[in-house]
């Protein structure tokens, strides 16, 4: 997929202008809301038409000055951030919509594996009306992807369901367009969601580009103006009981945790915030967890040092200031006790 | 209650017959004209808009000078396209017809439009992203969700046409068995003596198909709201 914008459409408060020329699969545009992400979305897919400028896919030209090709034409799926089903039509119908407008030698989206990818199989003859708000994203999902589109355009897709779901929706974003390898632009104001979904990300703020770079990248960059500091997202395996608490493993060290699976979480968040650095062991404290890691880089973000730490083979992102650094003499390849007390993870829904 | 003649009967069916098929004349025209008015932008769209409401506001028997006017032997209409072609309207049913097409179109095509104004811009938006053009659209997602204001529209055209009086009676004129229509024959009775009960009866009958239209019209709302 090669997909080169440049366009220029003036809205208020500000003008939209962008350029970029993108070739991966898996892209994501970042930014604020009303910083002109949604106008985007429009004018690749045809829904509005820029001032000036050039809209290219795989080659082909959308727009250009002589040229403005029809939002039916283009094979640009969209998913919004609400569902938006047909009411007068069932799911199987909605489902169906644009897979029956496709070209047949387009048709590369097999309809039952779609439905056991998106787990759509007991809704199928529903009414759209009373389904729930994860069931209806799925739903509109499954339409857009069926319509076999050639570029797949989500924008904020999850910004209207509840945590839970989101994750939920996220994995079955993922697996669609990995099993269906459908290239994507992923439209989000979360940083968390940018990191689960795209390899490529376009930071844009009041109409323009910021820069582009990778969705981790950009993480660690915000390090120090987000309030809530760097998110360390750990992967992890099955839990065991242990004292009160339980025992996750990450990677080849045991995480103590006071939060219990209740659903098919393995994932947990912490903030670079809650992870304290010691020089030396110390001898007893209330924090349950103590790894010793190995201190990989560091980096500066606004008045805070990112630590990148290697925890046998894992990889952790903790935050201190200068002064700090200087004390715990906190040098590449030096050797760290790293403190995390229990409650400070978050376990979200892999 | 005195007992219908032929005469009666022929209006109460022509009655019918004319608001009827002025309605579904209308229909698609007022379709069209609420699309066009709800979903396009172009220059003189607000002379169009004036144009399908002046009837509204007009005095019907303006309405159907201006038709008599226009269609008459030696009107614009009547002498370079109906003459040619051998058609005469005026003072048949078919100008009542038109007389009933033009007065009701406002009423249909505004509630049409409201139903499509209803209708959520991001079904639209969705439905052009998944590969359906405009006029496909416009059948398989505006239609449907505009259709109970059709309906609505509809109902309500048949009914003012079912009263239609003043347009008619000049460009139909008022011919017992060929263009009297309820209306005008409750004018001839009343403004004769004596026919006092009969007006009183076409009267009664005028209000039973009233009452039967709009139950109809309750009926298929509903009908389509248990669907949903």
């Amino acid at each position: 997929m090669e997909l080169r914008v440049t366009v220029n459409k003036a809205f208020s408060p500000f003008n939209l202008t962008v350029d970029f020329t993108v070739s991966q699969a898996r892209i994501g545009i970042f930014g604020p809301s009303g910083s002109g992400k949604s106008t985007l979305v429009s004018l690749i897919a045809g829904l509005e038409q820029p001032d000036e400028g050039i809209i290219q896919l795989n080659g082909e030209t959308l727009f250009d000055r002589s040229i403005n090709v029809p939002p039916e034409q283009r094979r640009i799926g969209i998913i919004f951030q609400h569902p938006h089903l047909f009411p007068h039509l069932n799911v199987r119908n909605n489902l169906l919509y644009g897979y029956k407008r496709s070209a047949l030698e387009n048709r590369r989206i097999d309809f039952d594996c779609l439905i056991e990818v998106l787990q759509l199989g007991p809704l199928l003859e529903r009414g759209v009306n009373n389904l729930s708000g994860g069931e209806k994203q799925r739903v509109a999902i499954g339409r857009a992807v069926l319509s076999n589109p050639r570029l797949l355009l989500m924008d904020e897709p999850l910004s209207a369901l509840d945590d839970t779901l989101r994750f939920q929706i996220i994995s079955h974003l993922k697996s669609v367009c990995e099993t269906f390898d459908i290239p994507f632009l992923f439209i989000s104001h979360s940083l968390l969601e940018m990191r689960l979904m795209a390899d490529q990300v376009i930071s844009v703020a009041a109409g323009r580009i910021l820069g582009s770079s990778t969705a981790e990248e950009l993480a660690r960059q915000r390090l120090g103006a987000s309030p809530v500091g760097y998110i360390n997202l750990l992967k992890l395996g099955l839990p065991t009981p242990a004292a009160g608490m339980f025992a996750y493993p990450w990677g080849s060290s045991r995480l103590l945790m006071s939060a219990g699976p209740s659903r098919d979480e393995s994932m947990a968040e912490l903030s670079s915030k809650d992870i304290m650095l010691f020089k030396k062991h110390p001898e007893a404290i209330s924090a349950r967890n103590l790894l010793l890691c190995t201190v990989r880089s560091l980096f500066s973000s606004g008045r805070k040092i990112g630590v990148e730490l290697d925890c046998s083979g894992n990889t952790l992102i903790a935050e201190v200031v200068q002064d700090a650094v200087d004390e715990l003499e906190i040098t590449p390849g030096s050797s760290i006790y790293v403190a995390i007390k229990a409650s400070a993870f978050r376990l979200l829904p892999g | 209650m005195p007992e219908f003649t032929a005469a009666e009967y022929s209006a109460i069916l022509l009655s019918l017959k004319v608001s009827l098929v002025a309605t579904l004349l209308s229909l698609p025209f007022g379709f069209a004209a609420a699309y066009v008015m709800t979903y396009r932008q172009f220059r003189g769209k607000v002379a169009l808009d004036v144009l399908v409401n002046l009837p509204l506001t007009l005095p019907p028997v303006v309405i159907g000078y201006v038709l008599l006017i226009l269609l008459g032997q030696h009107g614009f209409i009547g002498l370079h396209i109906l003459q040619p072609l051998g058609i005469k309207l005026i003072f048949t049913w078919k100008a009542a017809v038109i007389a009933t097409a033009v007065v009701g179109f406002p009423l249909l095509v505004r509630s049409i439009r409201i139903g499509m104004e209803s209708v959520d811009h991001g079904l639209i938006q969705a439905a052009r992203t998944l590969g359906a053009g405009w006029f496909d659209t416009m059948l398989t997602v505006i239609l449907p969700l505009s259709l109970r204001s059709v309906i609505a529209g509809s109902a309500l055209m048949f009914a003012r046409g079912l009263g239609e009086f003043g347009a008619t009676i000049i460009v139909a004129g008022n011919i017992p068995g060929v263009t009297q229509t309820i209306p005008l024959a409750i004018y001839d009775y009343a403004s004769s003596p004596g026919g006092d009960s009969m007006a009183m009866a076409l009267c009664v009958v005028s209000v039973i198909i009233s009452v039967a239209v709009l139950l109809f019209h309750e009926y298929l709302s509903h009908r389509m709201i248990r669907k949903d």
